[in-house]
């Protein structure tokens, strides 16, 4: 058997496909929490939090309701983006005039509120969700084993990203929310109706978070914590990127996915903190971010 | 945070002459309080309250009068807290040189941090620093010195100065009385010393700061250093009260915790931080002994403090307060 590096390429190609996972989620994550800041001007600490949300109500649906995978891909996601619109319109809506950092106080209330609840009800252990009948079994590359669910989950969160980098850099809608974000008073005045359109944002950011929740269901489990630690590199990963860019969001967690899983192989103890220790190197060199703009 | 700016003129009256000697006499008052306290209430959680209000104090040096607002200072106080168990029990060190230790390591790494997140500001700030103290939380969970979920246990509290054996809880209690006064009083005097004003300055308009000709970045970095060094000394006092440094203290949540502890107290006023850690103490310790889940309580009182009561306990009493000296 060859080896890469003094590494089987079993592993390496295993790795290197976790982190690919990985990747999608902090991308689609990051896309997410990248389109509510353009808009609103806030940092969506409860993203992670409504992430889970998503995987639970697709956990719940198949328990309760018999609702299988593909039912919840589309529920899920809608009823976590209703739920975001509610706290937009009861909540978020107040701070807007008041320093950003609010906005970031109050979605943090929000995130321990619902961990808190889900924890309380379910405990910490987590819940399996089983992997669709369409989707199971796997192919044989030769060099690696694919199993198809985790392909899926590659391609569907790279559809939803640039689906979405298309709808708002090439669209006419997405024109009116790049124009409301750069000035809100203007396209009011325009006779758009700009609350709406935040709200929607909102809704539409987390749903993303809701969506990226039911994906990860079967891989990982449904447990009440899976979105707290992953939120804080979600995090990290947008200050690497920059939050000027949707194109530059999905690159950087992509990227950072695939370098996580290339220390586990090489340097697994520093595996946990590479993502951190990026954002700190880029920082030092170029506050900006990869692809943001001071603002 | 340019927001505490709503409540500037009820945060800090300056160094008018009424309001320091009225702050003076609340000071003394509540001093006194402080001392007799410990032959009412269980000394330990009397300390508990202390060591959260000195951590909480040295997080709102920072939100409250630079403008700062650092999700990491769990980094410092849970950081701190692992060195003073580690140096106290492996290395038999006496426990002055074991808070001291905490400090300096704690100001260390506040330097690391601040040189890292002040460059960037607002939203990014924050998120820097807490994803610069999840890193230090996975390093708490790796590294072997920490012992990993079982923290160190059994820290030997020592005798302070060779004299004041630590293990009575009323000598300890004094001890951590007095470490709290210290450092309540140099915030206190960092807050009134002109350094004190360009930070407020900075906290108001940093731009004009800097045309003003002050170098913005070398005050906040000190601010962020000072700050970091007191919350762990808070951290280091916490591990000799408890005899023990766990992972819970280097958690978000902890950083959360206290910046909700300032926010209920108050935000940029002097004794607000004090009042919060109380009261979120006294909450805890009560939530533990009924079955209400503690994170949703904590959260719904942030949520209720930032939409509604964002001047905090003390800063809502300054502003009922009639206006005096200016």
């Amino acid at each position: 058997m060859f080896s890469l590096l003094g590494v089987p390429p079993q592993v390496l190609f295993g790795q290197l496909l976790l982190g690919l996972i990985n990747g999608s989620f902090y991308a689609l994550l990051s896309l997410g929490l990248a389109v509510i800041f353009g808009m609103l001007n806030v940092i969506n600490f409860a993203h992670g939090a409504l992430y889970m949300v998503g995987a639970f109500v697709a956990w719940l649906l198949l328990t309760y309701a018999g609702v299988g995978y593909w039912g919840a891909l589309v529920v899920a996601p809608v009823v976590v983006g209703l739920l975001g619109i509610v706290l937009e319109k009861t909540m978020l809506s107040r701070l807007y005039k008041l320093d950003h950092l609010y906005g970031l106080l109050l979605t943090f209330g929000l995130a321990l509120i619902l961990e808190g609840a889900f924890r309380h009800q379910y405990g910490v252990s987590g819940q399996p969700y089983p992997i669709p009948a369409a989707l199971q079994g796997g192919q044989n590359l030769g060099f690696m084993f694919l199993p198809n669910y985790r392909a899926w989950v590659v391609v569907a969160s790279l559809t939803v990203c640039f689906g979405t980098w298309f709808a708002i850099e090439r669209t006419k809608l997405g024109a009116y929310l790049r124009a409301a974000t750069e000035n809100p008073t203007l396209v009011q005045a325009f006779g758009i109706n700009v609350p709406v359109m935040v709200s929607l944002t909102y809704g539409f950011g987390v749903a993303l978070a809701g969506l990226a929740g039911v994906l990860a269901a079967p891989i990982y489990q449904v447990s009440p914590l899976m979105g707290t630690n992953l939120i804080i590199i979600v995090f990290a990963v947008v200050v690497i990127g920059g939050m000027g860019s949707i194109l530059g969001a999905i690159i950087t967690g992509l990227g950072l996915g695939l370098l996580e899983g290339l220390t586990k192989v090489f340097y697994p103890e520093a595996s946990n903190i590479v993502v951190f220790v990026v954002m700190a190197i880029v920082l030092l060199i170029k506050p900006a971010g990869l692809f943001g703009r001071e603002r | 945070m340019s927001a505490a700016s709503n409540s500037t003129s009820v945060a800090m009256r300056g160094p008018s002459r009424g309001s320091t000697m009225a702050t003076t006499l609340i000071a003394a008052v509540l001093l006194l309080i402080a001392v007799a306290a410990p032959f009412v209430l269980y000394p330990v959680f009397l300390m508990k309250v202390l060591c959260f209000a000195l951590f909480a104090c040295a997080f709102n040096l920072l939100i409250g009068f630079a403008g700062l607002l650092s999700f990491g200072h769990a980094a410092f106080f849970g950081g701190a807290a692992y060195v003073t168990a580690h140096v106290v029990k492996e290395w038999g060190w006496a426990p002055e040189f074991g808070l001291l230790a905490a400090t300096v390591v704690a100001a260390g790494l506040g330097l690391v941090f601040g040189l890292i997140a002040i460059r960037r500001q607002g939203i990014y700030f924050a998120m820097i620093t807490l994803a610069l103290s999840q890193m230090v939380f996975f390093l708490a969970l790796q590294l072997p010195f920490t012992h990993g979920e079982d923290g160190i246990q059994g820290v030997p509290r020592g005798t302070l100065f060779g004299l004041f054996d630590l293990s009575q809880p009323l000598t300890m209690y004094y001890t951590v009385l007095a470490i709290f006064v210290a450092g309540f009083a140099l915030i206190w005097r960092t807050v009134h010393s002109p350094f004190g004003q360009v930070l407020k300055a900075i906290r108001e308009n940093e731009p004009r700061a800097v045309s003003l000709g002050y170098r913005t970045d070398r005050y906040k970095l000190v601010a962020f250093v000072l700050s970091a060094s007191l919350a762990g000394l808070a951290g280091g006092t916490k591990a000799l009260v408890f005899q023990l440094a766990s992972l819970t203290d280097v958690t978000w949540q902890m950083s959360g915790e206290v910046v909700l502890m300032t926010l209920l107290g108050g935000m940029g006023t002097l004794f607000g931080p004090v009042v919060g850690a109380g009261l979120v103490v006294t909450l805890e310790s009560y939530l533990a002994s009924t079955s209400l889940p503690v994170p949703v309580v904590i959260g719904c009182i942030f949520v209720v403090c930032v939409l509604v009561f964002r001047r905090g306990i003390v800063g809502e009493l300054l502003a009922r307060l009639p206006r005096r000296g200016h």
